[in-house]
C-alpha cells in the first residue's frame, strides 16, 4: 500500500467525523498558536528593549557618586584629566546633573526634568538634535552660556505653531535661548524621555542651588577594551574616594548582555509552558485514536482478512493521527500569526513570528502526532483478525 | 491444492483446554466444491479460520499449493490471504464508509496494484456479479443480496484460486440465497476451488463433496463413503 493512498484514506475518515476531528485538533491548534504567540511577543519586546538600550549608547560606562563614606567630591576637571591620561581606553566623558525645574514661555508654565551636561553627551549617549538646530558646543559649556536644547514634547508644548529655534524659554526664572530640539526618543508625551530640557552643566550648577555633578558617563575607546577600562576606572575611583561604597560603576555592555540573557530565559520558559499545552493536545489525539481503533475493530479485522499486513494498518492509523496533527498545526500557525499581530497591536509591541518559531511549532506538532499516534496505531496493527472480525 | 495433516488446535480457557480441532486431516483438490458442515461447537469455524490462514494451528501441517503455511508469521499469512483466498462472510463484512467499487478495490490496494488497473479489475468483478451499475452506491444503499454480491466481487477481484464462503446465505432471504448459491456454482465452473462452511444440509447438498465435523473431528466425508 502506498502513502498517498493512505493519506487519502485518512482524510476520508477525518472528514467522516468532522466534529470529533475538529475537537481533537483544537488541542494542537491552541498549543501551536500559544507557542508562536508567546515566543513572538517575548522576542518582539526583547528587540524593542535592546534597541532602546542601544540608542542610549553601547560603549558607555557610567559612574555615579553615591556620597556615602567619603567627603571627597570628584569634579569634571579630574574626570577629564583621567580621560586625557588614558587615550587608548577612554575617549570622552560627559557629566550629568539631574534636576526638576519649572519652565515658562509667555504665560505657559510647566514642570519638566533638566539635564546639565556638556558637548560630549551627544556622542556618548547617542543623543542628537533635529535638523535646523545644533547641540551645545564646548564654548557654550566653557562660557556658561544660557542656551538650552528641548525635548520634542516641550517643543510641542511651548511653541506649537512655529519653530522654537532661536526663541526664548525661562528655566527657573532665567532666560535661555533655544538652540536645538532633541530627536524623538520615545512617545513625545508628558513624563517620557522627550519631556526634558538640556543645558550646559556649568550653567546648571549656578542655576540650581547645592548642585554638583554626581554622575559621569564615560565612553570606552571601543567594546574590546571595556573590561580593562572598567578596571582602570575602579582602581582610580577607589584610590580617590577610599571606599567602594562611595561610587557605583555601571557598564552598558554588561546590561545589554544581561537583558539578552534574561529574555532568552523568558522565551524558553514561556515557550516551554506553551509547549506543555501542545503535549496535552497530543494526549487528546492519542485518546481519540484509541477510541477510533476500538470503534473500527471490525474494519481492521476485514482489512486484515483480505490481506492487509501489520505495517499497512500501522501506517493507516499513524498517518491519520499525523494528518490530524498537521492540519491542527497549520490552523495553529495561522491562528498564532493572527494572534501575535492582534495581541502585539493591543499591547503595543511590534512582534512578527519568525520563520524559526513557526518551523519549531509546526515541527513539534508533527512530532506530537507521530509520538502519540504510535501507540494506538501499533495496537490496531496487532489485533487478531479473527477476534476483530467477531467484534460487534 | 489444500492439504491438512493431523491438525490440532487447542484454546486454553482459564484452567481447562478446549480442543477445537483434534487431529483433522483433509485434502482438497483443485476445482473441488466442498461443503464443511456441522453443528456449532463442532470445530467447523476453527477449521475455516485455519483454511483461511486467519489463525495458526497448535500442531499439524497445512499446505497450500505444496507450500507449508502452518509455520508462517502474521505478515506472510496476510500475503497468502491476499493472493490465494477470497473470503465471503455471513455478515458481508463490507466497509460502510466506502462505495461498492472502493470495497472491491481494497484487496487490490494491499496487493500494490496501480490505480487504473485496480479500477479496471474492480469494475470487471462488479460486472461479473451483475452490479456494474451500482459501483458508487454505499453498502447501506444496497439490499442484503446485493451487498453479498459486492462481497463476492471483492473476493473475486484478486482472482484467488480458493473461495472461502462462511455461511454465505445465512443472513439472506431464500431468493437471494438461491442467487448467491447460483453465483458460487458459476465461480466453481470458472475453475475456482470453493470451500463452503454451513450448518444447512440443503445448502451443503449442492456441493460435490460434504465433510461433516463433530467435536473437532471429521466424522463423515462423502468421498470416503463413495469409495
Amino acid at each position: 500500500m502506498n502513502y498517498s493512498q493512505a493519506i487519502k484514506m485518512s482524510i476520508k475518515s477525518i472528514m467522516g467525523n468532522k466534529m470529533r476531528s475538529l475537537l481533537t485538533m483544537l488541542g494542537i491548534i491552541i498549543g501551536v498558536a500559544a507557542v508562536i504567540i508567546m515566543i513572538s511577543l517575548v522576542q518582539g519586546s526583547t528587540k524593542s528593549i535592546l534597541s532602546r538600550l542601544e540608542s542610549m549608547g553601547t560603549n558607555m560606562i557610567s559612574v555615579t557618586l553615591t556620597g556615602q563614606k567619603s567627603n571627597k567630591v570628584l569634579t569634571m576637571k579630574e574626570m577629564q584629566a583621567l580621560v586625557d591620561k588614558n587615550p587608548s581606553l577612554l575617549s570622552a566623558v560627559a557629566p550629568t546633573i539631574n534636576s526638576n525645574v519649572t519652565i515658562k514661555v509667555g504665560t505657559e508654565n510647566a514642570k519638566t526634568s533638566l539635564i546639565g551636561t556638556n558637548d560630549a553627551y551627544s556622542t556618548i549617549l547617542n543623543t542628537k538634535v533635529q535638523a535646523g538646530g545644533r547641540f551645545m558646543s564646548a564654548m557654550d559649556v566653557q562660557e556658561r552660556r544660557n542656551v538650552a536644547m528641548i525635548g520634542s514634547y516641550i517643543a510641542k508644548l511651548t511653541y506649537p505653531d512655529t519653530s522654537p529655534i532661536g526663541k526664548e524659554i525661562k528655566i527657573e526664572g532665567q532666560i535661555f535661548t533655544i538652540i536645538g530640539i532633541l530627536e524623538v526618543k520615545s512617545t513625545s508625551t508628558a513624563g517620557s524621555t522627550d519631556d526634558r530640557v538640556m543645558i550646559p552643566y556649568t550653567t546648571a550648577t549656578r542655576l540650581i542651588k547645592n548642585s554638583s555633578v554626581r554622575s559621569f558617563s564615560f565612553q570606552a575607546y571601543n567594546t574590546e577594551v571595556s573590561d580593562k577600562t572598567l578596571a582602570v576606572l575602579n582602581t582610580y575611583l577607589k584610590k580617590e574616594l577610599k571606599s567602594e561604597d562611595a561610587y557605583r560603576v555601571f557598564n552598558q555592555a554588561d546590561l545589554l548582555e544581561t537583558v539578552s540573557e534574561m529574555t532568552g530565559v523568558m522565551t524558553a520558559m514561556l515557550g516551554g509552558i506553551a509547549g506543555i499545552s501542545l503535549l496535552v493536545g497530543g494526549i487528546g489525539i492519542m485518546n481519540i485514536m484509541l477510541v477510533s481503533v476500538t470503534e473500527r475493530t471490525r474494519e481492521i479485522g476485514i482489512r486484515k482478512a483480505i490481506g492487509a499486513r501489520r505495517k499497512s494498518i500501522l501506517i493507516q492509523f499513524l498517518i491519520e493521527s499525523i494528518v490530524v496533527s498537521c492540519m491542527g498545526g497549520i490552523i495553529g500557525v495561522i491562528v498564532g500569526m493572527l494572534g501575535t499581530w492582534g495581541i502585539g497591536n493591543l499591547i503595543k509591541i511590534s512582534a512578527t513570528p519568525s520563520f524559526g518559531t513557526i518551523l519549531l511549532a509546526g515541527g513539534f506538532s508533527i512530532a506530537v502526532g507521530v509520538f502519540f499516534g504510535l501507540y494506538p496505531a501499533n495496537k490496531a496493527s496487532k489485533l487478531n483478525p479473527i477476534e476483530a472480525l467477531r467484534f460487534e | 491444492m489444500i492439504k491438512i495433516e493431523n491438525m490440532h488446535k487447542v484454546y486454553s480457557m482459564g484452567d481447562n483446554d478446549v480442543r477445537a480441532l483434534n487431529g483433522v486431516s483433509l485434502h482438497i483438490k483443485p476445482n473441488e466444491f466442498i461443503a464443511i458442515v456441522g453443528p456449532s461447537g463442532s470445530g467447523k469455524s476453527t477449521l475455516m479460520n485455519m483454511i483461511g490462514c486467519l489463525d495458526a494451528p497448535t500442531s499439524g501441517k497445512y499446505y497450500i499449493d505444496n507450500m507449508e503455511v502452518s509455520t508462517l508469521k502474521d505478515d506472510a499469512l496476510a500475503d497468502i490471504r491476499n493472493k490465494k483466498i477470497g473470503f465471503i462472510f455471513q455478515g458481508f463484512n463490507l466497509l460502510n464508509k466506502l462505495t461498492a467499487i472502493e470495497n472491491v478495490e481494497l484487496p487490490l490496494i494491499y496487493r500494490g496494484i496501480s490505480k487504473s488497473e485496480r479500477y479496471r479489475l474492480s469494475q470487471l468483478a462488479l460486472d461479473r456479479v451483475g452490479l456494474g451499475d451500482r459501483t458508487h452506491h454505499r453498502p447501506n444503499e444496497l439490499s442484503g443480496g446485493q451487498q453479498q454480491r459486492v462481497a463476492i466481487a471483492r473476493a473475486l477481484s484478486t482472482s484467488p484460486p480458493i473461495i472461502l464462503a462462511d455461511e454465505p446465505t445465512g443472513a439472506l432471504d431464500s431468493k437471494s440465497g438461491t442467487e448467491i448459491m447460483k453465483m458460487l456454482h458459476e465461480i466453481h465452473e470458472a475453475g475456482n476451488t470453493i470451500v463452503l462452511i454451513t450448518h444447512d444440509n440443503d445448502i451443503a447438498k449442492q456441493a460435490d463433496r460434504i465433510v461433516r465435523m463433530h467435536d473437532g473431528e471429521i466424522v463423515f466425508d462423502s468421498e470416503v463413503e463413495a469409495r
